[in-house]
């Protein structure tokens, strides 16, 4: 499902006197449907950039990286965005979301934006918030004001609830109880199940034992750290 | 799928000085696509020769008509231009005075509209005027106000619902969240939103303002000195900036 193949990465800044700093240098992995796979390294190893360049979100500066039959390092921003809207999902660490939207339509959106009925997706949406123990009276408030793991909750719940058959998860169960926890590593366990492929980042070791089939070791792809 | 807009080597001149020069992009049915950069970067230049209003110098902008055909909006003529500019075109200003008739009540605004394409049943106008302040959150017994009676927020909302009305296929939107204070523009962010998933718009929106396109736009152009800089998906251009200029712009939003 994931297939990323001797991508390199640097950024280049230029207000402050053109540094080339090159963060990524033969970064490959293979991931199959119905797997989840850890990438781990220590922090600044580039973890969360290759992530980030298998989201689109960062752009790759040679190699590919097919998610299903779509080459993100080459893809025109339309068929990114149809990939990410059907395909590919993402729990980031932050909430990102219009302001004052009610959390149960910020959890059914992504339904809505693949045709799903609203009543089906708010059925959905109301599931899965009870699932993460959100508490009922807070469905119709803006997350905007939501304590820090309640906002992680929620955006577990909005990943979480279109079935994408490729999902990266970024630290999904950082900032959760136990209870929580075991609830967001049951949805993983289920994505699992029905064939779904994952890659994620978790500080968590307990929790990375729990779900994740292998290990990436990103320190690998590190230039000069590497060799 | 065919692009519903189609750009080539658009350019316009002011004498000597560039407004804008070799923009090209497609937009397909469904996109939004932001335009930022500061001012005098030739964003509403640009928006202006799209939305018809300025003649450009060089190039130009294809529409796909409902018939099916690709035509050149730059080209065809007047009559049939302003055609276009009151079915399948919208152009949302950021004064709000300036896509309104200010004399007109509220409901007259929105059925003025709707009798440019031929609707003359008073009942049907008026219903459909209901409607559609209702959509934008204006209480149905302003409908016989006149805009000016309308707070900042509310005029702009009423300017939406007069642009919409007919069902176009393609908005243009110059600063719509200028000028209103955050709490109006959240509202008027999801109002969009809604309307763009719903009615399957596409959408050109012109702003300065990086958090508004990252809400709203799926594509971003960045324009410095009338040339396009760099072109990208939104998040990627916002969070992975790779022309100067764009570094620029991004590092020097004031975090809250």
């Amino acid at each position: 499902m994931f297939r990323v193949e001797n991508v390199a990465k640097s950024f280049v800044l230029h207000n402050q006197g053109s540094a080339v700093i090159p963060v990524m240098e033969g970064a490959s992995l293979d991931v199959a449907a119905g797997e989840c796979v850890a990438l781990v390294g220590a922090s600044g190893a580039g973890k969360s950039t290759l992530m980030r360049m298998i989201y689109g979100n960062y752009t790759v500066a040679s190699g590919s990286i097919f998610v299903d039959d779509v080459d993100v390092a080459s893809a025109p921003p339309r068929d990114i965005l149809a990939l990410r809207r059907h395909t590919l999902g993402y729990v980031s660490q932050f909430l990102r979301v219009v302001p004052r939207v009610p959390t149960l339509d910020v959890v059914a959106e992504p339904l809505l934006a693949v045709g799903v009925d609203p009543a089906a997706a708010e059925a959905r949406a109301r599931d899965l918030l009870a699932q993460l123990n959100i508490p009922e009276r807070l469905w119709s408030l803006s997350p905007t004001t939501f304590s820090g793991g309640e906002q992680q909750r929620v955006n577990i719940a909005r990943g979480f609830a279109h079935d994408y058959p490729a999902m990266l998860l970024d630290e999904p169960t950082a900032s959760l109880d136990a209870k929580n926890r075991a609830v967001v590593l049951d949805l993983i366990e289920g994505a699992k199940a029905r064939g779904a492929a994952l890659v994620g980042i978790f500080h968590d070791a307990e929790a990375r034992g729990a779900v994740c089939d292998r290990e990436v070791d990103v320190s690998a792809f590190t230039p000069g750290v590497a060799a | 799928m065919t692009p519903l807009l189609q750009v080539a080597d658009l350019s316009k001149f002011y004498g000597n000085r560039i407004g804008c020069a070799d923009v090209a992009f497609d937009l397909y049915p469904g996109e939004v696509m932001g335009i930022v950069g500061e001012s005098g970067s030739g964003k509403s230049t640009l928006l202006n020769c799209l939305a018809g209003h300025l003649p450009p110098d060089t190039g130009s902008v294809g529409f796909h008509m409902r018939d099916g055909e690709m035509r050149d909006t730059v080209t065809m003529s007047e009559p049939e231009r302003r055609m276009l500019g009151r079915t399948d075109w919208a152009f949302v200003h950021q004064h709000a005075r300036d896509g309104l008739r200010m004399n007109v009540s509220a409901g007259g605004n929105v059925g003025e509209r709707l009798m440019a394409v031929g609707a003359r049943h008073y009942g049907d106008i008026r219903g459909a005027a209901v409607d559609w302040l209702g959509r934008v959150e204006i209480a149905e017994d302003r409908i016989d106000d006149r805009p000016r009676q309308f707070s900042g927020g509310m005029q702009q909302r009423l300017q939406i619902a007069r642009n919409l009305v007919t069902g176009p296929r393609l908005v243009f939107m110059d600063e719509p969240t200028g000028g209103l204070d955050v709490s109006v523009q959240a509202r008027l962010l999801d109002l969009l939103r809604g309307l763009v998933r719903e009615m399957g718009l596409s959408a050109i929106i012109v702003t300065h303002d990086l958090a508004v396109v990252r809400l709203l736009a799926d594509r971003l152009m960045v324009m410095k000195d009338g040339y396009v800089v760099e072109t990208g998906l939104t998040d990627q251009v916002l969070d992975d900036p790779q022309h100067a200029y764009t570094q620029l712009l991004v590092s020097s939003v004031l975090q809250v």
